[in-house]
């Protein structure tokens, strides 16, 4: 710190702190013993000692200025010289350095030894402790799939207790926000793919089979793969941090006090409104997948836009493009279910927030790709 | 009630000061001192800016117009680097505590040494253990995270964090608010001894009516955007605005001033 940083200020530069020893039974301190002067003389201090039964005179008149850790550091070699019967005397302290001293001095010499940090787990320990807490969060995410379902059951049975307007703003949020981000990507993949098989059957003269090529992987896997996964990441981290932090700020408990069932008021509109959002951004994903592929063709393999379609519309069925939006829904429940599980899951402060969000994100993009894994398994099982 | 240290010397000095946000008025030309070592208080109803006069005077917010000098410190158009300096000659207890969720008790409070000074680990660790006992936390505690705290505990820890450092002044946002009354007091008794020992400035906002008669040397009410009336509670009793009159009027400021008067007689005599 340098003086100009307080023109105005009357108090003198403080000096470091110094410990000089000019004869063997004396110490003089000097300079300004604050928290932030004093690393060094604390290890000078550890390191000093005298032998047991002789005496030491401290002379504190030269001590421009001392805090708490400052006179902890005292105290705490003179417990130690004490303790090795080495007789200290302290003088020329000011009144008020000298109360101070005093106070910790009170402290330090019963001070509570701390408490000893608890002995490492062992491995076997760590494996259990993570498969009983596996196991819980499993058993509990059985458990809040079935409330929700029964919330659900109870909703569509007596529709005149949904929530419309949550219902509507999560289809915007979740949905129509989503579209440019969602038409970009699918566009970009469209290419990537037509661009990819584009080498391959040019080789072989079967340039005309893009359409197949792009359209069957689009409609039936690239397209609500990637719709899935982009709303995981924007929307299921979302329904995470927010109802999270609603349980952090006891807006839950509020809200279960008030009688309105939270599943009710903050899960089944976000699920309604993601089974329904999630179709349509599915389709909007095939439309611009294809049309990707399709610019892609032509510049590539001198496709035109009627022979793409001409083969698009004869070979790619309808049952690839309904297989792609059929798995739509189930994307849905699973990003929905598991943001909103984590989220109530949260407890404890902000960081909890930001873990519990972290954790929807990678569970849900992880089971929605497990769920692919299975839908393609059963398909081929049933020759679709 | 004694004063450790006596001194004329002013602390803070707010003069002028306007803040507006939008249309709204929050304070309309204020004017305040604080001297060394006195206990001040800041009272006013919701809404009447104290806050936000308390934010403007930690370097969180910017007040439109007027001058904040504290420490001898004008904080407009501070630099940085004394801004962070005079940081660390201040202490603040935020009304929730505004501990670190991630960080142990302990940690939170070695915090401030870890960051300014060169102290060993096995140092900062123990003076944060000392201060968490000075403001009567078990040390189990300093191994817990604020979340597992209850509200009073969190106070107390969020207090030994604010004076972490032996900072010069000690803000307090309602220190008292949400604890039982026996922590209230111990908390009341705490602020009187650390004044006492170190020749701390402290600044208070608060509702609490007992900590106003009990422990404040001065307290300045605001409203309308300005200070209504300065002066120790008893001389406050006499004035007639309404602003003031809301502390001493009705059941509980009646209560409490009779209390108070039958405790100690006449809390002016200190000066």
């Amino acid at each position: 710190m340098t003086s100009r940083l307080w023109p105005t200020s009357k108090k003198p530069l403080p000096t470091a702190a110094a410990i000089t020893q000019p004869t063997p039974q004396e110490l003089a301190l000097t300079g300004s013993w604050t928290a932030r002067g004093i690393a060094a003389v604390d290890r000078q201090f550890e390191a000093f000692s005298r032998p047991s039964g002789s005496t030491l005179l401290i002379d504190g008149t030269n001590i421009e200025a001392l805090d708490t850790a400052g006179a902890w550091i005292v105290q705490k070699l003179l417990f130690r010289l004490r303790k090795n019967s080495v007789v200290v005397e302290i003088r020329g302290l000011r009144p008020a350095f000298a109360r101070l001293l005093e106070l910790i001095g009170q402290e330090i010499g019963d001070q509570p030894a701390a408490p000893s940090p608890a002995e490492p787990p062992g491995k076997l320990e760590n494996l259990g402790r993570s498969s009983a807490a596996l196991l819980e969060q499993s058993l509990a995410l059985l458990a809040f799939i079935g409330e929700c379902t029964v919330a659900l059951g109870r909703s569509l049975a007596n529709p005149a207790r949904l929530r419309w307007r949550p219902i509507l703003f999560n289809i915007r949020s979740a949905g129509f926000d989503a579209l440019p981000i969602v038409g970009l990507l699918s566009f970009l993949l469209g290419v990537v793919v037509a661009y990819q098989g584009a080498d391959q059957l040019r080789q072989y003269g079967a340039n005309i089979f893009v359409a197949d090529l792009v359209g069957l992987s689009m409609l039936r896997e690239f397209a609500p793969l990637i719709t899935a996964i982009i709303v995981a990441g924007r929307s299921g981290s979302a329904y995470a941090a927010q109802i999270g932090t609603m349980a952090v700020t006891e807006e839950i408990d509020a809200m279960r006090t008030i009688g309105i069932a939270p599943l009710e008021m903050l899960v089944l509109p976000k699920i309604i409104a993601l089974l329904i959002a999630l179709p349509l951004l599915t389709v909007f994903a095939d439309v611009l997948g294809v049309f990707g592929g399709m610019l892609m063709a032509r510049a590539q393999l001198a496709v035109s836009y009627a022979e793409f379609l001409d083969r698009f519309v004869k070979n790619v069925s309808v049952t690839a493009y309904l297989i792609g939006i059929g798995k739509a829904p189930i994307f849905a429940a699973i990003i929905v279910t598991i943001g909103c599980f984590q989220g109530f899951r949260t407890h404890g402060g902000a960081d909890s927030v930001g873990r519990q969000t972290t954790r929807s994100v990678v569970q849900s993009i992880f089971l929605v790709i497990v769920a692919d894994a299975l839908f393609s398994v059963a398909f081929s099982a049933l020759d679709l | 009630m004694t004063n450790a240290d006596p001194s004329d010397t002013t602390v803070i000095e707010i003069s002028q000061l306007t803040t507006r946000f939008g249309e709204h008025v929050v304070h309309a030309g204020i004017d305040l001192q604080v001297r060394q070592a006195e206990i001040f208080a800041l009272v006013g109803g919701s809404g009447s800016g104290k806050s936000t006069l308390l934010r403007e005077m930690i370097l969180l917010q910017q007040p439109e117009s007027g001058s904040i000098k504290i420490l001898d410190v004008e904080l407009e158009n501070i630099t940085d680097v004394a801004a962070l300096a005079l940081r660390q000659r201040w202490g603040v207890m935020f009304q929730h505590g505004g501990l670190f969720g991630s960080l142990t008790i302990k940690e939170n409070i070695g915090l401030p040494l870890r960051e300014h000074t060169g102290l060993d680990d096995a140092l900062i660790d123990e003076i944060a253990a000392w201060k968490l006992a000075l403001t009567g936390l078990k040390p189990e505690v300093g191994a817990q995270y604020p979340a597992e705290l209850s509200g009073g505990m969190m106070k107390r820890a969020s207090l030994a964090r604010a004076l972490a450092l032996d900072p010069e002044l000690l803000f307090l946002d309602e220190p008292t608010a949400g604890l039982d009354p026996e922590s209230a007091d111990e908390i009341d008794q705490l602020i009187r001894k650390l004044r006492d020992l170190f020749g701390l400035t402290v600044i208070i906002i608060t509702h609490d009516l007992d900590l106003l008669w009990q422990l404040a040397d001065r307290v300045a009410v605001l409203a309308d955007g300005k200070v209504q009336g300065v002066g120790s509670m008893s001389q406050l009793a006499e004035q007639t605005h309404p602003a003031i009159r809301k502390f001493f009027d009705g059941p509980r400021g009646r209560a409490v001033q009779q209390q108070a008067a039958a405790q100690i007689h006449a809390p002016t005599g200190m000066r």
